[in-house]
């Protein structure tokens, strides 16, 4: 059971017209594992989160999300994973308490075991001071913390997280950061992107993707020994730079 | 005299109090960053500065100007940069360019020299035909910078330039930044980012509409009361909260590691005793230096 694992990706493409967003990338991700998808804006990370949460059809190549296949079993991916997405997601007009029993609705939750749950979530996320006004108003920390409260209504195993801490200030990353790492001891895998290199030194392992492919993958410590940089984000933009030097001269 | 200054300034909306009673004033040539969380005030501060809002009380000169009375005698040495990307996502990176430069009335010769400039530094040239829709975050806001910079404002004012960009879209562009404030461009920047915040010349950590500090970036971790710790130990759900209740200490986790804070007037030796019961041997306990992050986060706690 722990060894299985959560998400596989062999030689996965899609292309939109002649430019190859993703393209043939290979990846295995372990149940319990908190994973840093990482690259520079553009490289393809959002089209690769989309193509596994069964949102977008990939031009080649095969994926399995919690052992489901991303072609033909999107319905079953969709029940087992929890997705945040970079934009957000939540209905503005709406309560925070609202908008979960929308989603828990839409996830087929009753009546009972939504407000069992919406309870349990903002007690755990802390989102009793703010989750009966509407989520227009509030600040964009807060709103990711609801984000996070619905992808994880239906107790997801697999949980996909596009940027969830851009634009969050210092202290909410770092409660966010807390939560997703009781998630992680709980269990639950946890797939995120983020442009911020001290919460990737956090995770289990990260991938760097640029222009489609994954141009390395491993523990960060590793990694940063490997390439002798000092740390992550020296690591990330030497990494990037030289592919791009490659690149003009080819 | 500062070429810009922030004096008692305040601003409510309804009962909220966005900015209360804030100063500060920036020298020309200095990068000047505001810092602190969602809500702390600073697109006020700085929409203020812009002449785009009226403050209840207080007043923001730029250039010995008044930012509300006077601001179309100021408009043509300031540059702004919005926090959302504001220019026309359906025309391509020329066209967006030549419409700020009709917005400035840099036309003709000047233009064409002018954009020749803003290409070299911006690396945008090849891309100069692509809409701005299809451009990368980092591109977009290499290219809202350019349109901000079209009439060589003397005073560049940048509202979270570089937040959702990846880091070496980031570095590239405080490059920039750095490279204007070589030619005496002076820069108020606000950022999320501890990092953007140690390039600077000075900041200003914000919150609940306050200043809560400002100095220079080597200076204000100085403003941390305690000592921190580095505990290398697994830093799990368990032992994090075992650490918390170690009376005078306040655990956080931090990469594969855990920094541990003790609170000022107490010493490693004083809580060794409990640290030991707690399971925990104090000799992997290596003192290190606060940064800008524990810093700002043991300030806002406090506050």
């Amino acid at each position: 059971m722990t060894e299985r694992p959560a998400v596989t990706i062999d030689n996965l493409s899609r292309h939109f017209d002649s430019f190859k967003a993703v393209d043939g990338i290979s990846l295995e991700v372990t149940s319990g594992e908190t994973f840093g998808f990482l690259g520079a804006n553009g490289a393809g990370k959002t089209t690769t989160i989309r193509m596994l949460c069964g949102l977008l059809a990939p031009t080649s190549g095969s994926g399995t999300v919690a052992g489901f296949d991303i072609y033909r079993q999107a319905e079953e991916i969709k029940k087992s994973i929890g997705y945040m997405s970079q934009k957000f997601s939540l209905y503005p007009d709406l309560t925070g308490k609202e908008n979960l029993s929308f989603y828990g609705a839409a996830y087929g939750m009753n009546g009972s075991s939504i407000a069992s749950r919406t309870e349990e979530l903002a007690e755990r996320l802390d989102l009793h001071d703010f989750i009966d006004r509407p989520t227009r108003s509030l600040p964009v920390g807060w709103r990711q913390r609801l984000a996070l409260g619905v992808s994880l209504l239906h107790r997801p195993r697999i949980l996909f997280l596009d940027e969830p801490t851009s634009g969050v200030d210092p202290v909410f990353r770092r409660k966010f950061w807390k939560i997703l790492y009781e998630l992680a001891e709980e269990g639950v895998t946890v797939f995120v992107t983020t442009h911020y290199m001290d919460e990737a030194e956090y995770c289990g392992r990260i991938s760097i993707m640029h222009q489609g492919k994954i141009v390395e993958v491993g523990q960060p410590f590793e990694l940063i020994q490997k390439h002798r940089a000092e740390n992550l984000e020296e690591l990330f933009i030497n990494l990037i730079n030289g592919r791009e030097a490659a690149n003009a001269e080819a | 005299m500062s070429l810009v200054s922030v004096e008692s300034l305040s601003k409510s909306y309804r009962e909220i109090r966005a900015v209360d009673d804030f100063s500060f004033a920036v020298d020309q040539g200095e990068i000047y960053a505001l810092v602190g969380p969602d809500g702390a005030g600073k697109t006020t501060i700085i929409r203020t500065l812009c002449g785009l809002i009226n403050p209840d009380s207080g007043v923001a000169m730029i250039d010995g100007l008044d930012c509300q009375r006077k601001f179309e005698s100021i408009k043509p040495i300031l540059g702004y940069m919005p926090q959302v990307f504001s220019l026309y996502p359906d025309l391509t990176v020329t066209e967006n360019l030549t419409f700020y430069g009709g917005i400035y009335g840099v036309v003709g010769e000047d233009y064409r020299t002018r954009v020749e400039y803003l290409y070299r530094f911006s690396n945008l040239k090849p891309f100069a035909d692509r809409r701005a829709q299809a451009l990368s975050g980092g591109m977009k806001q290499k290219l809202a910078l350019s349109c901000a910079l079209m009439h060589q404002p003397r005073i560049l004012i940048l509202d979270e330039p570089t937040t959702g960009v990846d880091p070496l879209s980031r570095r590239q562009f405080w490059e920039i930044l750095l490279e204007l404030k070589k030619q005496g461009v002076t820069i108020i920047v606000s950022t999320p980012y501890m990092d953007e915040v140690a390039r600077s010349d000075r900041a200003c950590f914000v919150f609940k509409g306050k200043k809560l500090a400002e100095g220079t970036p080597a200076a204000l971790p100085g403003l941390f009361e305690g000592s921190l710790y580095f505990c290398d130990c697994r830093p799990t759900v368990q032992t994090l909260e075992a650490l918390n209740q170690v009376s005078n200490v306040q655990a956080r986790r931090f990469g594969g590691g855990i920094h541990v804070y003790l609170r000022k007037d107490v010493t490693l030796p004083d809580i060794a005793t409990e640290l030991t019961r707690a399971g925990f041997d104090t000799g992997g306990f290596r003192p290190i230096r606060p940064d800008l992050e524990d810093c700002f986060i043991q300030l806002m706690e406090e506050s």
